[in-house]
Order: C-alpha cells, then structure tokens, then sequence
C-alpha cells in the first residue's frame, strides 16, 4: 500500500507525482535480487585463460577426443582467426577479450583424482534442487528427464536407462562422442557448419557440453526431455553444444533452461543447437532463457550469442522453436529452420523481454526449400527501462519451393517511453507460386488502461502483469505446462516496476 | 459520505475546478449537469484518483477518510467505482480475468480470502443476467470490439460486480439507444442498496426518468451555480443553460 498516486495533496513538498513514483517503483524493484544470482562454492578445475591451438588440443585431449574432432575444431578455429566480429545487430556488443576468458572449467573434478564416475558432489545437487531441478529421479518434474550441465561440463543426465529401453539416446555431447561416435561423425556441424558465421566457427573449436538425442525410427519419446544450463564459475565462457537428431516417423518435446550468477563483469556464452527432422517426424524445442542480465546500470550480464537451427530434411517433418527469452545483457540468437522436405512445416513462437540496459536482436530464418512448405512465425516483443529489443527474420523461398507459405506477425509492446523496439523482416523470394504475410503492430500499456485497471481495484504492477502476459499469451500456450507456468510467473517479474 | 470542500484542481497548467463544494449524504443521487467543458469530467476524475488531474486546493473526505491521501486502487477498494465516459479497450485480458483480478484485489484488501473459481464464476452469472450482458462479451477481452451499447452496458456490469457504495455514472446514457438506456437504469436500480449514493453525470432529462435524484446541481465555469431538485433538470431539458447565466451576470 505504498504505491500511493496522492494525486492532490496540499501539503506542496509531501505531493508525489506520478514520475517519482515511478522512479520509486523502478529503484525498489531494481534492488530485488535476480533469483538466480547465487554461486555455488564448488571446486572447480578451471584452465588457464586464453585461446590457441594448444587450449583446444587440451579440450580435446580432456574430453578424450578421436582425432576427427580435434580435427574439427582446429580447422573451425583457423577460419575463427581470419573472421571479425560481426557488428550487423541491433545491440552495442562491446569489444570481446577473447584472451581473458577461461574455455574450460569443470565443477565435477575431484582434488587430487580424475575418477569422474564416483558420485556427484552434494554441492552441485543442491546447487540443482534450488534451482528447481532435482537430479535424483524420485524427485524429478514427471514425465521430464533433465540433462544438467554446469560451466563446460553436464553433471549429470536422469532417466538415461529408462529412455535406453526404447532406444533413444539421451546423454551429454561429450559422452555421445565416446559411446555414439559414427552418429555424431555423421550429424555434427551438417545444419550448422563451422563455418557458418563467427560465434558458430568459435564454438566449433572450443564447445564443451550440451546435450545429445537421438530418437530411433518410429518412436514417439515417452518423456520430455530437457537440458538446464547453468553458469558458475567466474571468466569462463560457456559454449554450449546440443544436437538432435528425430529419425523417421518419430516424435520429441525438449526444453532448455538457462540461469547464471550475478557478476559485474560479461560472461559469454556462444552455443550452438542443431536439429535434424527425418520423414514424417516431428520436433518441439522450448526454450525459457533467463540468464542473468546484468545490474540497472547495465554492469555484467550474460553475452548470450547462439546459432540455432534445424533441418527438416525429411517429407512431412515438423519443427517448432518456442523461446521466452527475459534474461542475457545481450540476446543475439535467431533459430532458423530450413524446409528441405515437401510438405515440412516450422513454426517460431517467441517472446522476448528486454527491460533496463538490456539488449536483444532476435528471430528467425526460415528458408523454404521443398515443394508445399509452410512456416509460421510469431514474435511478442515487450520492451521496458531503457532496453532495445528487436525482431530480424528472413523468409527465403528457393526457386523450387512451389506453394510455399509463410506468415508472420511481429508484435512490439513499450512500456515507457525510453526503450526502443524494432522490427527488420527481410523477404528474399524465387518462386511466383508463394504466399508470403507478414503483419507488425507496435503498442505502448498507456495511462489510461492502467488508470482504468487502477480504478476498478487493480495495482499498477498487477495490471502490467495481466496485460503482459494477456499479449503473450499466444506464445506462453505453446510451452509444455510446467514450463507455462514459470515463464508467466518469469515474465511479471521481469517487467515488475516498469510502470509507475 | 462525501465531503468536498473548496475543491480547486487543474489538467496540465489549466484550471478546471475552481472550488467545488457540495455534501452527499448515504442513499442520494445528486445529478450533475452543466455545459461542456464546465468540468463535470473533472470532477468525476478527481474522486476516483485519475493521476492526470492535479488538486491545487481543498480536500475530500470519505467516510471520515482523507480520500486524496488515498491511492487510485485504494479508493475502489474504499467502494469507489467509476462509470467511464469512454470505457478502456485492454488487449489480451479477458473480461473474466480482469474482473476476477478487481473483485480478489478488493476482497484482498478488506482482508477476505480470494473467491474460489467455480464462486466467482457463479456470481460472474448472476450479475451479467441481472444487466442482460452476453456471455460471449467475457470471453473477449476487455471492451475490445465492444458495440458502444456494450461497453456502457458492461461498466454496470462491473459495478455490479465490485458493489461500490459510492458511484460515478459519468454521461452513462451517451450513445445508447431508448431499450438499452432502460436496461442500464434499470440494472443501477436493482443494484442500489439504501446506503448506495451517486453522481450522475448527464445531459439529458431522460436518464434522470428512471433514476430519479434527489437534487441536481448546475456546474458551470468550474463552480457549482445552481442547486434544485428534479423540477431543475426538467426546467434545463427545455430552456438550456441560458437563463441561469443570465440569473449569475
């Protein structure tokens, strides 16, 4: 009850206006903790900082690698040293020290010993359960098996002998290498080369973790399954690495999360995720991100700079992206799909909040390549403090791609009037049997609604709530019910204070 | 109930009211009419806390309470509610959710559980048969695509739903059609309680055919001119305002 609008006190100095009372609002909230920011006091073998060709040799040779691998990531690093740093985004991406930043640090090596199969350290349990990702199985979310990785290694991955019966493969990218060699052989980097673009070519010679599946023919996967990626250790960088892989007539859900500790200074964290989708199969991909974004000054935060893409190589494959992004300083990241097969479809869902200082560049590529491909595309911008927050997409349809379809609607809301939101649709089509939509509308929560929410007994803040998550609704709908539920919780607490 | 004394208030550096002073006791309507830009809008505003309007001078009281110390959502919880003039679209919300969201925000404040959804669905019934709204308004949102009729009509339904004691019809009767006016009053009517006291804002006689007030005052130029009973809205229907900017030069 101390949100007070003393619209008309006589009393001169005791009389808020309604801009104090924002700025009221703004700093209490701001002084909320990111409920996330917690470290974990865990030892962690950390390797010296810096890149070169010796760092990723001791990667490698960490990891026990085959020599193609290493292989691999020398050549993704030589064509890195010849790239700059694109400067293309809507986002002030500051100068990237890439000698000042550890690229392997691992919470799960013992003092003294390199025995990795004993048990995990109680500190990285718990450190999992307070983030609401309980790694013994009795206590697991049901229905969802979690891979959980922290800084550049995965902890640990439940429920991988239950999944083994129907053959699905489920386990972190580093074991995949050991144990499923000629399937990640044939897959890694065939949807995202190493060359790709510059954060791909980094991440290809230096990736750590991330998660492997593979989903056998004919098998609808009887669980969700997830990967919960958590920063820890201070100047390291975490370049996350995931690859699925839905053979024929098959059928998977899977979730990310993502969460970091609160720093002054940047970390980095350039992933790559690819997806491959064979005939008839179909692939959900949800993503909540919300590393931490950094102070209301704008201090530290998470550099969170990703390639993400699929390819529907399949007929009749089905692949859909759905993100929440509310955390990172920086969100650069576009999960694309290419529509390789006749008659695939891809759908992009998104919602990304920016509030304060931060910044994201968002959206997604769809690339129309088979004969009656269809995509859709819906981006829910919301931009709040002093943030930038814009949607970049492409829609292309290749010469052959007849009867394609696409239509997209990229949706922008302000709250205040010092942030910015933007929208960059790019079309580049070959074929004259295409239909191609494309809707924008920009809209601010005005004083006139939250008066009106506010006379009829509804605080601002709840108001903001209701409208926000009444906007994404659209988006929030496409997520599997747990993680609906935190992702609208997450997206009023984002935006709490923003409106005074 | 409400007291105001000597109420000066203005929008932006332009003086609006320029002391305002009138009593309503529990259980009366007191009609307010007066030219446009006379500040009848105002006034409404100011009671209900609309940030936009600034007092400059005077006070109202609410039940003994200092109702301008008071917050916009405080007031409604108080039992304030505003009939708007121009009723808000809010994209996204569903009439449901926010109705829900304003009855467990004041049932919250005056210390009562939050109604369970299968009550709150119940009472969502009865209160929309009672103004004859369609079913199919609450599953939209907020007065978006909302004939006119339909969201005048859906603002009683929101009194009816919250249960003010004190209430703004703020020009209610504008753009509705003879059945629809009917409806509305008639809704009002059946929700007054003998304690339930009211402005009604209007322009016209025949709002004031079905709720009947016990005094009509005329503002004019930000000040209250002229107070009578029923007989004076009748007398303003046929001659205008003239006659009493006459009787004040």
């Amino acid at each position: 009850m101390s949100n007070k609008n003393k619209n008309g006190k006589l009393d001169g100095d005791e009389r808020r206006k309604p801009e104090h009372e924002s700025n009221e609002l703004v700093r209490r909230i701001a002084e909320k903790k990111y409920e996330f920011g917690f470290t974990t006091d865990v030892h962690t073998e950390i390797i010296d900082k810096g890149l070169n060709e010796d760092v990723i040799r001791l990667i490698s040779a960490k990891k026990g690698e085959p020599d193609w691998l290493l292989q691999f990531r020398l050549e993704a690093y030589r064509y890195w040293l010849t790239q700059a740093q694109p400067t293309w985004g809507h986002v002030h991406l500051p100068e990237i020290d890439y000698q000042a930043i550890s690229y392997y640090a691992d919470p799960t090596a013992k003092k003294g010993t390199e025995n990795k199969e004993q048990e995990i350290d109680p500190e990285l349990m718990k450190t999992f359960d307070k983030l609401g990702i309980p790694l013994e199985e009795r206590l697991a979310l049901s229905g969802t098996a979690v891979d959980a990785v922290m800084d550049s290694v995965s902890v640990k991955t439940t429920f991988k002998e239950k999944l083994s019966e129907k053959g699905i493969i489920f386990c972190s990218i580093s074991e995949a290498v050991k144990n499923h060699p000629n399937l990640v052989k044939q897959y890694l980097g065939s949807v995202v080369p190493p060359k790709d673009n510059y954060f791909a070519a980094l991440n290809s010679a230096v990736f750590s973790d991330g998660s492997f599946v593979y989903i056998p023919k004919n098998t609808r996967c009887p669980m969700e399954l997830s990967t919960y990626f958590r920063i820890n250790a201070r100047n390291t960088g975490q370049f996350e690495r995931t690859l699925i892989v839905c053979d024929k007539g098959s059928y998977v859900s899977y979730l990310e999360g993502c969460t970091a500790p609160m720093r002054d200074e940047n970390q980095l964290h350039a992933a790559i995720v690819e997806i491959v989708v064979m005939d008839n199969a179909e692939v959900k991909y949800s993503t909540v991100q919300n590393w931490y974004p950094g102070d209301n000054e704008g201090r530290g935060g998470v550099l969170n700079l990703v390639t993400k893409r699929g390819d529907l190589r399949g007929v009749n494959s089905k692949l859909s992206w759905t993100q929440v992004e509310t955390g990172s300083a920086i969100t650069w990241k576009y999960p694309s799909c290419v529509l390789r097969g006749d008659n695939s479809q891809a759908e992009f869902y998104s919602v990304a909040v920016t509030n304060n200082h931060q910044e994201a560049d968002t959206g997604t590529k769809m690339i129309h390549l088979g004969k009656n491909t269809r995509s859709t595309i819906i981006s829910k911008g919301i931009s709040a403090g002093k943030s930038q927050n814009s949607y970049r997409g492409l829609v292309r349809v290749g010469k052959h791609a007849d009867g394609a379809r696409n239509y997209s609607s990229c949706d922008s809301l302000l709250l205040g009037s010092q942030c910015g939101a933007h929208t960059f649709p790019y079309m580049d089509i070959h074929n004259n049997t295409a239909t191609v939509e494309h809707e924008a509308t920009t809209s601010k929560i005005n004083e006139e609604q939250l008066f009106y929410c506010n006379q009829r007994g509804i605080s601002t803040e709840e108001a903001v709530g209701l409208i926000v998550n009444g906007y994404a609704k659209e988006v929030i709908n496409k997520l599997p019910m747990e993680f609906a539920v935190e992702a609208q919780k997450l997206l009023s607490v984002s935006l709490e204070g923003t409106v005074g | 109930m409400l007291e105001i004394k000597n109420l000066h208030a203005k929008v932006g550096d332009k003086e609006i009211l320029k002391g305002i002073n009138l009593t309503i006791n529990d259980g009366e309507i007191h009609a307010l009419m007066g030219t446009n830009g006379a500040g009848k809008s105002t006034l409404s505003n100011v009671i209900v806390g609309n940030p936009a309007y600034e007092v400059t001078e005077g006070t109202i009281t609410f039940n003994g309470q200092d109702l301008l110390a008071m917050s916009t959502e405080e007031r409604a919880h108080a039992g304030i509610f505003m009939s708007f003039q121009a009723p808000i679209e809010i994209p996204g919300v569903s009439m449901t959710n926010f109705m829900r969201a304003a009855v467990n925000a004041r049932r919250e404040a005056l210390g009562k559980e939050p109604l369970k959804s299968t009550d709150f669905l119940k009472v969502m019934r009865e209160k929309r048969k009672l103004v004859e709204i369609d079913q199919k308004l609450m599953n939209r949102s907020v007065n978006e695509g909302f004939s006119g009729g339909e969201r005048k009509r859906n603002e009683i339904f929101q009194m009816a739903m919250l249960e003010p004691t004190f209430c703004i019809l703020d020009e209610t009767d504008s753009g509705l059609d003879v059945d629809a006016l009917r409806i509305v009053a008639e809704g009002f009517n059946k929700l007054r309680t003998a304690e339930t006291s009211a402005i009604v804002i209007t322009h016209y006689q025949r709002l004031l055919d079905y709720i009947r007030p016990d005094f009509v005052h005329v503002l004019i130029n930000g000040q209250i001119v002229k107070t009578g009973t029923a007989e004076l809205a009748q007398q303003i229907e046929e001659q205008g305002f003239d006659w009493i900017k006459e009787e004040l030069a």
